[in-house]
């Protein structure tokens, strides 16, 4: 049904255009956008950017990824270090990362450094948020029923709170995709010369219109793989989970 | 027959003067006050109250999960192993049904091939053999409250706390449960302590009632039930049962009255 809605839409599109009632130069026709990501893809441009894209979103996922997921697992399990810790998180959380990659600029310069590290911060507040979230819904009676059949912490910590906190882990995963994704590309239309932000960047100074378009097809395609993949992950390692509760 | 008859390491336990108080912006909430009983060696003994009474807390302080504010629970050989069933929700989602059943053994360090062994074979004998590897959202409430009561059976207890099991069961999975249960009892012969607001459930199941107060809950009194066991089954047992559970009723009525009036 989406299927038939999206390819409704190009067809749609390739008929206004082809028609005249559009304009092509600034709505290029879909088959023109396809053949150009041929072109780009072949010429082997396409690669380059999309893996310098990659290239930074992964490792600053990962990077502020899992600090946050053991800060978010701690804030959970403490209330202490939650009290302290919290009004930091709610007061940096909504700031925009492109907001600071200037700041983030001046301290560790414009290479890639400022970019990575400017991802790793936009994907470590929705890890922070969702894994203390994660411990804090879990029913207090697993703990009393955990305690009561004589677990230590250690056994609590690997028998009731990783498990019961996954899914909500997992969901703060894919948020800190798409959140270190726009940091991305964000920062690529700043300052850089390869990925996909500076590929519609350079694009756009040249008027090149079907490139922004085919860059931003490939964006799209990317955000629903990483959405995917995490789903996918989520059913494998969460199959206790009811169909119910489980993200569309 | 009778549980007390064989010789038993002794897992009786004393209450006394136990109070606890929840603390909450209204200056806090007394849940339980002065409450003092003992309860002897593999008896079954049911506690019955209205809601609220504090029944759940006083399952806590003797499973040593909340230290009273006064008084104290006293055992004879120190604390024994001891299991709690929930209401509901006390098995985990995350675990299948093996696992689950497993977890005490786990805990106490039983290896991963004998704890699997064990496990299987006590659910094999209480029919969930074929759901050894299901996931707790996949059984009914019922089966998943089975499950919980396996556990603490599988899991060498010798004190068994139930927290209102069957509550939110339909009535005749109740009764097979009942009877499961009183028969995993005669098999096993632990130490019973069942909490419930059901008065008939508390008379066919206990060797004694605890009738409870509202809150705080207090000990009303404490009634033998003198029936033979298997009860329900002659007509003259039946009109005596019902005697009793009149008697409690009589006793409960005005606190229920009372907390509804409130509640209202």
């Amino acid at each position: 049904m989406p299927a038939a809605v999206a390819l409704g839409g190009l067809a749609l599109w390739e008929l206004l255009v082809r028609t005249g009632a559009v304009g092509p130069l600034w709505f290029p026709p879909p088959t023109r956008i396809v053949a150009r990501l041929g072109e780009l893809s072949a010429s082997g441009e396409l690669a380059r950017h999309l893996g310098a894209t990659l290239g930074r979103l992964l490792p600053g996922v990962v990077l502020g990824g899992v600090p946050g997921l053991l800060l978010g697992l701690s804030m959970g399990m403490s209330t202490r270090l939650r009290t302290v810790v919290d009004p930091f998180v709610a007061a940096l959380h909504p700031v925009p990362k492109l907001a600071i990659l200037p700041l983030v600029m001046v301290l560790v310069g414009i290479g890639e450094t400022s970019k990575v590290l400017l991802v790793a911060i936009a994907a470590f507040f929705p890890m922070v948020i969702n894994a203390m979230a994660g411990v804090r819904q879990i029913s207090p009676l697993y703990f009393e029923v955990a305690e009561n059949y004589g677990a230590r912490r250690p056994q609590v910590l690997r028998r009731v709170v990783l498990p019961a906190t996954l899914p909500l882990a997992l969901s703060g995963l894919r948020l800190a995709l798409n959140s270190g994704f726009g940091a991305t590309i964000g920062s690529e239309i700043v300052t850089a010369r390869d990925g996909l932000g500076a590929m519609m960047w350079l694009a756009w100074e040249v008027l090149r219109v079907p490139d922004i378009y085919a860059a931003l097809v490939v964006i799209c395609i990317i955000g629903v793989g990483f959405n995917k993949l995490v789903l996918l992950l989520l059913s494998r390692l969460a199959p206790w989970q009811p169909e119910r509760h489980k993200a569309p | 027959m009778s549980a007390r008859t064989a010789p038993l390491p002794w897992t009786g336990f004393r209450c006394r003067g136990v109070s606890v108080r929840y603390d909450g912006r209204n200056g806090g909430l007394a849940a339980l006050e002065d409450v003092s009983f003992a309860v002897e060696d593999g008896e079954f003994v049911c506690v019955v109250g209205p809601s609220g009474c504090g029944k759940t807390t006083l399952l806590k302080v003797v499973a040593g999960l909340l230290r009273p504010d006064s008084g104290e629970v006293v055992f004879a050989g120190g604390r024994p192993r001891n299991a709690l069933v929930f209401q509901e929700h006390g098995v985990f989602p995350w675990m299948n049904v093996l696992d689950n059943v497993a977890f005490g053994l786990e805990m106490q360090g039983v290896g991963r091939r004998e704890r699997r062994e064990r496990a299987f074979a006590f659910i094999e004998s209480v029919g969930l053999g074929g759901f050894a590897r299901s996931w707790p959202h996949e059984l009914s409430v019922g089966m998943r409250q089975r499950v919980g009561i396996a556990r603490a059976f599988v899991s060498d207890v010798d004190l068994l706390l139930l927290d209102e099991p069957f509550g939110s069961l339909d009535a005749q999975t109740r009764r097979v449960l009942q009877e499961d249960l009183l028969r995993l009892w005669r098999d096993h012969r632990k130490l019973v302590v069942f909490v419930t607001h059901d008065i008939e459930e508390a008379v066919l199941l206990g060797d004694r009632v605890l009738v409870m107060s509202g809150r705080p809950g207090r000990v009303l009194e404490d009634i033998p039930i003198p029936l033979v066991r298997p009860r329900g089954t002659s007509p003259r047992e039946e009109s005596a049962a019902r005697e009793i559970r009149w008697h409690i009723w009589r006793r409960l009525e005005g606190d229920v009255r009372r907390d509804l009036a409130i509640a209202g």
